[in-house]
């Protein structure tokens, strides 16, 4: 069957029709959840794979990978500070429907040479694609330096990261990347992308899914808090209480 | 160690926690307050979210103030008939604090609310025990100085709901204490402290009461309205982090006993100095913040997911 596709395919491209670039990927994770437990110091995910062909690599530019990793998005409030009466105090804001909590991208080489800006464009590969894609209002086109102040801050919290040659390929077929997770993480659903270019054109993507989760000790203070509040706050009281009891018998029993 | 906090969403490590818990616990067993004032701003600094940082600041008072409260009850330096006027006065403030703290939140100027609050009310009373314990700390050295009298008859003396408080010796409204504890309730849900180092001078400056009794019962109202403020926090912010609270009170635990021993070594006087510098010092690093342009003008909150 494959191999009559290919003869079909071989015939079309004799007949002086390019054949479509014929490949794929096929990929792996290290793990398919990231559970945040009390001692959690960050997390490194390691994304591998290799490229499948049915047919000898095209001819054209190299391969490139890129692969993006991408945290659950919520709205932002981007402020800006202004003096008034000499202090200093949020004077602008602007609400940004939609960024990602954390956005990596790893690539295998400078991304001006290895991604156009119209394929950035229709994938939303770089993150400020990927805040105008899904995060625009018309507010915030008005105002591009929010927008890039929230880029610069959130580089310089480490919750956005460019990459650039950390995909290791070999052969044009296998590749790998090493996604290191902040210890700041926010719990979600997060986005792997992984492209394939050549000739700074996508020709192949595929998307998969980490779960992240806060579990043990921290899912349930968590829950607690966000779905029991009172007694949250009433336990967080016989907690203090207990606590301040305990110092009091404990420095009578030291003194006596 | 590092340990996630599962409210704050960070990742901090548990002994820096501990040692901050146990600076604020030494300072505030040699001064007998309640530390909320310190531990708020270290908060701050260390990356905890504002709001996290006040409601759990709180929650860490609650603890402290129990410990302290005890001492007090077994020495009979607790006016409960004062204390509860005090509180039903702080649980209104406190209410008031908490709504005004939701309002200034939404308003994206809750920090700029906090800092000010603190270079306000640390400057004024940090200046006002530091003019007043140098004068004493004068008249201590020179004999034959005209003592202070213990008790002033004021315009509080003269309003109306007078009450008979046994264990401080005053016949006086309840007025002026009522209104002391919505003031000290009201800072304490924004500010996230207990109030002490404002209840503890108004005590003795506004309403008379004899410093035997002053901290016993100061102490006594801040556990019930830090713990209304923890609860209200909780239920309407969901910002108290348990994991937070409770690695600050172990270590305020230890700090507070060696804090307590080095106390008894000094003077009343030298004290009161020490903690009004203290209290200085804080009021200032803040206003600095707010003076000096910031290195990164834009700020970033995450807005609530639909």
């Amino acid at each position: 069957m494959i191999r009559a596709m290919v003869g079909a395919m071989l015939l079309l491209g004799a007949l002086g029709h390019p054949a479509p670039a014929q490949e794929s990927i096929v990929s792996g994770l290290s793990q398919n959840r990231v559970s945040i437990t009390a001692d959690f110091d960050g997390s490194e995910i390691l994304v591998y794979g290799a490229v499948r062909r049915d047919a000898p690599p095209p001819k054209g530019g190299p391969l490139a990978v890129i692969v993006t990793v991408e945290g659950p998005a919520t709205p932002v409030i981007v402020r800006r500070k202004g003096r008034v009466a000499g202090i200093w105090v949020n004077t602008d804001e602007v609400q940004i429907d939609s960024a990602p909590s954390f956005y990596a991208v790893v690539t295998t080489g400078p991304l001006d040479q290895i991604l156009s800006d119209t394929e950035n464009l229709r994938h939303a590969i770089t993150i400020e694609r990927v805040i105008r894609a899904i995060g625009i209002t018309a507010e915030a086109d008005r105002s591009g330096e929010f927008i890039l102040a929230l880029l610069r801050v959130r580089t310089n919290e480490d919750r956005f990261r460019l990459l650039e040659g950390r995909v290791e390929l070999t052969d044009e077929t296998l590749f790998r990347a090493d996604v290191v997770l902040p210890a700041n993480l926010t719990e979600g659903t997060y986005k792997i992308r992984l492209f394939l270019l050549r000739d700074k054109k996508v020709v192949a993507l595929q998307e998969r899914l980490i779960g992240v989760r806060k579990v043990g000790l921290e899912r349930f203070v968590y829950t607690l808090a966000q779905e029991q509040p009172l007694i949250y706050g009433l336990l967080a009281l016989v907690l203090a209480a207990v606590a301040g009891w305990g110092a009091s018998a404990l420095f009578r029993l030291l003194r006596a | 160690m590092q340990l996630y906090l599962p409210i704050a969403e960070v990742s901090v490590s548990a002994f820096l926690l501990l040692g901050l818990g146990g600076i604020v616990g030494f300072l505030s067993g040699m001064f007998g307050v309640g530390g909320g004032f310190l531990i708020t701003p270290l908060l701050f600094f260390i990356g905890v979210p504002p709001a996290v940082a006040v409601a759990t600041g709180a929650n860490q008072v609650v603890a402290s103030s129990i410990s302290g409260v005890l001492a007090q009850v077994r020495r009979k330096g607790v006016d409960f008939q004062m204390g509860g006027v005090l509180l039903a006065g702080g649980i209104l403030g406190s209410a008031i604090g908490v709504w005004v703290f939701r309002l200034m939140t939404a308003a994206g100027q809750v920090d700029l609310f906090i800092q000010l609050s603190y270079v306000f009310f640390l400057g004024l009373i940090g200046a006002m025990m530091l003019r007043e314990s140098l004068a004493s700390l004068w008249r201590s050295r020179v004999p034959g100085a005209p003592v202070r009298r213990s008790h002033v008859h004021s315009w509080a003396h003269r309003l109306p709901f007078k009450m008979k408080f046994r264990a401080s010796g005053l016949y006086i409204s309840v007025l002026p204490p009522a209104l002391v504890g919505a003031v000290v309730g009201f800072l304490a849900a924004i500010m996230g402290v207990g109030g002490g180092f404002i209840m503890v001078p108004a005590m003795i400056y506004l309403l008379g009461m004899p410093t035997r009794v002053v901290i016993g019962t100061s102490l006594f109202q801040i556990i019930f309205v830090t713990a209304f403020t923890t609860v209200m926090h909780a239920v309407s912010s969901q910002t108290v982090d348990m994991l937070l609270a409770l690695l600050l009170i172990l270590g305020g635990v230890v700090g507070a006993q060696i804090g307590t021993r080095v106390g008894a070594r000094l003077k009343a006087e030298q004290l009161r100095v020490l903690l009004s510098l203290l209290v200085l010092a804080v009021s200032i690093r803040i206003a600095v913040d707010l003076l000096v342009t910031p290195d990164e003008l834009y700020s970033v909150t995450p807005g609530i997911l639909p």
